[in-house]
């Protein structure tokens, strides 16, 4: 189907909000179908629908496509968001790689037992504070560009910002040691795609509390 | 430099095992340089070569890669092993990555605390053969095919094969049960480049054993 993207998910970031904010970032209108029962689940596995029986699941060109990074990789190509070569690529995936990883260890302390929150949330903001942003601070020191790769919007820009608004979540006070961080939130919000997804009303989802997840999983028999 | 590429990490398998697998059915000879001690790491770590402080690392045509699926990827684009356009792509990485999730659970294993192993031994076994193995037979039946993809040989097919080698240490046997799965794994382990790293003496590295996991844990913990 030439037709829009189709999103399958629950109504929640989970392991789609990354999809969602590269589709919107490169201005691709899309459609979701939000899963609200398991037998909304039960029927895009039994139909065949989900390669290995889990969501995030994208019809987009005739594929059905599971897995967050096909999905990512194949947009970001489409969309000229990946690079212009391979090295390029290979940085952006670098790169992207580590935001990936900082966005679920953030994402995953919501569904923390209690008697590990103290712990996990602390290890949480000393990898923010000392090696992710660190890291990112200096790819945009040593190049002194607008964007990390490639002088131009890439795929990882987006992702960045998104992580950045997480971190932002999390603990304002962890990006006031990165001016350039800090720049580089802004320009990338101010773009016209994107100023659109921040606002009230577009398809960005909010965060969810511990129990909002804990009654899904139970729902959906997810462990 | 043009000369070989040369790949950091301990002396196991963990994250870089998928990346010797890769060069070594592309035909590619690399250099490994073993992290020994914690010092090891350390000096990686400050001397700037490890942009989030892990490996692996690769240095490959003048990058310090780190992050497995970043190194993966450029090495499958390098050696024409990623399809032939965005939609076998799509494809390729659809595979891959469900073989990389069953992938890390076996990885795990051996590193986890015992009173944890039984009960993630019986979600690897469950996984393997009620939602992994047979995802991958149905798309070998669906177009009766000799690889996963494009007929021809893609990182999708080494990956897997690779993984049906490493669960089948767990669970012996089980590839039996699917029997286009046996054959790619057949046709694949036969292809020269991966039957040479088949053989003894080659870099593929062993089941993680204890002295494997004590020695992980000097260096990393």
């Amino acid at each position: 189907m030439a037709g829009k993207p189709v999103l399958h998910h629950f109504n929640a970031r989970g392991r789609m909000e990354c999809i969602r904010w590269l589709l919107a970032a490169a201005g691709v209108e899309f459609e979701e179908k939000f899963i609200q029962s398991p037998e909304d689940l039960e029927k895009l596995k039994k139909d065949g629908n989900l390669m290995f029986d889990q969501v995030p699941m994208v019809e987009i060109d005739g594929m059905k496509l599971a897995q967050t990074r096909a999905i990512l990789n194949y947009i970001a190509t489409k969309y000229d968001l990946y690079g212009k070569d391979m090295k390029e690529r290979a940085l952006i995936d670098m790169y992207s790689e580590g935001i990936l990883d900082l966005t679920e260890m953030i994402g995953q302390l919501v569904l923390c037992p209690p008697d590990q929150r103290e712990a996990k949330t602390a290890l949480a903001k000393d990898r923010t504070k000392n090696r992710y942003l660190p890291a990112f601070e200096k790819v945009l020191k040593s190049h002194g560009q607008d964007y990390l790769v490639g002088n131009r919007l890439t795929r990882v820009d987006i992702h960045l910002l998104e992580v950045l608004l997480y971190v932002e979540e999390f603990d304002a006070s962890l990006l006031t040691p990165f001016p350039l961080l800090k720049a580089f939130k802004s320009r990338i919000s101010s773009l016209p795609n994107v100023k659109k997804f921040l606002q009230p009303g577009s398809q960005r989802k909010p965060p969810m509390d511990a129990k909002q997840i804990q009654e899904a999983r139970k729902a959906f028999k997810i462990q | 430099m043009a000369g070989k590429p040369v790949l950091h990490y301990f002396d196991g398998r963990g994250r870089m095992e998928p990346i010797r697998w890769l060069l070594a059915a592309a035909g590619v000879e690399f250099e490994e340089k073993f992290l020994k001690t914690r010092d090891d790491l350390a000096r990686l770590r400050s001397d700037g070569s490890l942009m989030f402080q892990q490996v692996p690392m690769v240095e490959i045509d003048g990058m310090k890669l780190v992050q497995t699926k970043a190194i993966l990827n450029y090495i499958a684009s390098k050696y024409n092993l990623y399809g032939k356009d965005m939609k076998e792509r799509a494809i390729i990485d659809m595979y891959t990555e469900g073989v990389a999730d069953l992938e890390i659970m076996i990885l795990y294993y051996p590193h986890m605390p015992p009173e944890e192993k039984e009960a993630s031994l019986a979600k690897i076994k469950e996984q393997t053969r009620n939602r992994y193995f047979p995802a991958f037979e149905k798309v070998l039946k669906s177009h009766g095919q000799d690889y996963l993809v494009g007929n021809r040989l893609s990182r999708a097919d080494i990956a897997l094969v690779e993984l049906l080698y490493h669960v089948e240490e767990l669970d012996p046997g089980v590839v039996d049960n699917f029997p286009l799965l046996k054959a790619l794994r057949s046709r694949v382990s036969n292809l020269p480049t991966v039957k040479k790293f088949l053989q003894p003496g080659s870099q593929r590295k062993p089941f993680d054993d204890a002295k494997c996991v004590e020695s992980a844990k000097k260096i990393f913990s």
